[in-house]
């Protein structure tokens, strides 16, 4: 029962994020919205396992909580950059000595 | 009470609120006009089928789902539109009419037919009394690996499995043919890194991507007791590589794993998959018949005591034959990806060359 | 012992989907990227570690705890990080807050007068 109530609350936290990636303002606001999203779907995940009784779906909300993050970065040098090759950091080396 | 008996009204408001979202976000991609929006979503969309998809208690179809659908394709799809332009050109009403009509027609009959079909879980439906209960029934005493989806998926339908990946290593060849195998001049030059000091990102890199590595390691060879297998754990070990590549540029991620290595262990993977058939082959039995993958005089040798309680038949044929497929499934898998990754950021890293020139 | 714990997991479940509840409230309400970043990131990751703990509790001491103690690990790890990505990112490509008002000095500014002289 608390845990259904549990449910309930994230789902609507997940619809308001949506509702953020569809309007927002600008496309940093979509890739917060859905990094948001994700972090809110691997708790519903872990949930819903628990409901269940199937606490193997926990794997999933592993995976999904490291691919969340992948794509977040991605999506944030896609937009900011507009490359994908070249590197975000400079290698320890390279950088003027305060990396 | 704490946990549901797994009663019917939670999945029926889960599958509703569920399906709801799905469709708003459908409409959304729909509607918007910037491509980069487009691709955020059909990232959420992927997600909310996943979450679906476990609520329908089908964990490897989710996992699947949630790796690739969230994961690898929005990455891709990202390498693709920075080669095109960000946004679609607005299209006259008139033109949809006949377009609509059509959707509507066949979405009509398939909604008719789906009307047809038999109840989810229903255990009298041809699908589930007919081949599914053989199966359900036989692994135990064929095969013995706990996880049924990868009994059937590597061992009774391996033929099946040989042609997907096959199918990927082919996609994998085909991308790299069109979009090459990497930038195209040589990274010997420095490359100009992007100005910003992500120093906290740097360090959080490099403590997950090792995670990320070990974690597909952990689904690959879970596979046969839980949600898992070859190809979640190829794609994962994929999405660690591109991390490293995002985050530290191309050239850092060539250099680790040049090119040429990706194409071998490709085709690696599905050589050792169907090496397994030849072998079984040679040893006397049918194309991937694991049965006969270790001749009885090998599979005389091998102690009691390495796995199982010893209360059943080991299957030992069928349990190494099911980790080399698998092996060869995440080679493949995992170099295809990567492949299509350089493919598509080294156009990228061309280009910026071109207009650094400029 | 098992049944209170229990229901102090379930208790520590709906307080952590609160907190990610008002998260999403403040991430519609609020005015610009950046106070939408902090609201988001704070509460997922309270949030999430008020979830993971109550279902830990739930769950008792097996192999499930393990495994929501490394999903715990993972989402602090990534969510701040992502979170201060999403903001330098933002603020490099131009993004001007539009709450507060403070003097942002570029790096190669240098102050024409000494502290404490100028207006705040």
């Amino acid at each position: 029962m608390l845990l259904l109530a549990g449910t309930v609350g994230l789902l609507v936290a997940m619809a308001m994020m949506i509702a953020r990636a569809i309007m927002g303002a600008s496309h940093y606001d979509r890739i917060l919205a859905v990094n948001s999203f994700g972090t809110k779907a691997v708790l519903l995940l872990a949930v819903i396992g628990f409901m269940f009784g199937r606490p193997a779906f926990l794997d999933i909300a592993i995976v999904y909580a490291l691919i969340n993050f992948i794509t977040t970065i991605a999506l944030m040098k896609f937009f900011r950059y507009r490359a994908l090759g070249l590197p975000l950091c400079a290698s320890p080396g390279e950088e003027g000595g305060d990396g | 009470m704490i946990t549901l008996p797994a009663s019917i009204n939670a999945s029926l408001v889960l599958d509703i609120v569920l399906l709801v979202m799905l469709l708003v976000v459908a409409g959304a991609i729909v509607r918007t006009r910037s491509l980069l929006a487009a691709i955020i979503l059909f990232g959420v969309y992927s997600m909310i089928s996943a979450i679906w998809l476990v609520v329908m208690d089908a964990p490897d179809v989710a996992f699947t789902e949630a790796v690739v659908g969230a994961g690898i394709s929005t990455i891709v799809l990202l390498g693709a539109i920075l080669l095109t332009r960000g946004e679609t050109e607005k299209s006259d009403w008139r033109k949809l009419i006949a377009p609509a009509l059509i959707c509507a027609a066949v979405g009509g009959v398939l909604i008719y037919a789906a009307m047809g079909l038999p109840d989810l879980g229903d255990a009298s439906s041809p699908a589930n009394a007919h081949v599914g209960r053989a199966y359900l029934e036989g692994t135990a005493k064929d095969i013995g690996v706990p996880n049924m989806v990868t009994a059937v998926l590597a061992s009774y339908r391996g033929l099946d499995t040989l042609g997907e990946t096959a199918v990927i290593f082919a996609a994998g060849i085909g991308v790299a043919l069109m979009l090459g195998f990497g930038p195209r001049s040589s990274l010997a030059s420095p490359p100009s890194n992007l100005g910003d000091r992500h120093v906290t990102l740097r360090v959080a890199a490099k403590l997950l991507i090792p995670l990320i590595a070990l974690f597909a390691l952990y689904v690959q060879f879970h596979g046969d007791l839980g949600a898992g297998g070859g190809f979640q754990a190829g794609v994962i070990m994929a999405a660690a590589i591109t991390l490293h590549a995002l985050v530290f540029g191309l050239r850092e991620t060539m250099a680790a794993i040049p090119s040429r290595v990706a194409r071998s262990v490709a085709s690696l993977g599905v050589l050792i998959y169907a090496g397994v058939g030849v072998v079984c082959m040679i040893n006397g039995g049918g194309f991937l018949d694991y049965d006969y993958l270790f001749p009885p005089a090998v599979e005389a040798q091998i102690p009691g005591w390495i796995l199982g309680d010893g209360s059943h038949a080991p299957h030992w044929g069928q349990h190494a034959g099911i980790l080399l497929i698998e092996i060869g499934v995440l080679l493949t898998v995992t170099a295809t990806m990567v492949t299509v990754f350089y493919g598509f950021a080294g156009r990228t890293v061309d280009d910026a060359r071109r207009e650094a020139k400029r | 012992m098992a049944d209170i714990l229990a229901w102090a997991g379930g208790g520590f479940v709906i307080i952590g989907a609160a907190l990610s509840l008002l998260g999403a409230i403040g991430v519609l309400k609020f005015p610009d990227v950046y106070t939408r970043i902090h609201a988001a990131s704070i509460t997922d990751t309270a949030g999430a570690s008020m979830v993971l703990l109550g279902l830990c509790l739930i769950a008792g001491l097996s192999l499930t705890t393990l495994k929501l103690v490394f999903i715990w690990m993972f989402v602090m790890l990534t969510t701040p990080v992502s979170a201060n990505a999403l903001a330098n990112a933002a603020f490099g490509s131009g993004h001007k807050p539009r709450i507060g008002a403070f003097q942002i000095m570029r790096t190669d500014e240098r102050r024409k007068t000494p502290r404490g002289v100028d207006a705040p």
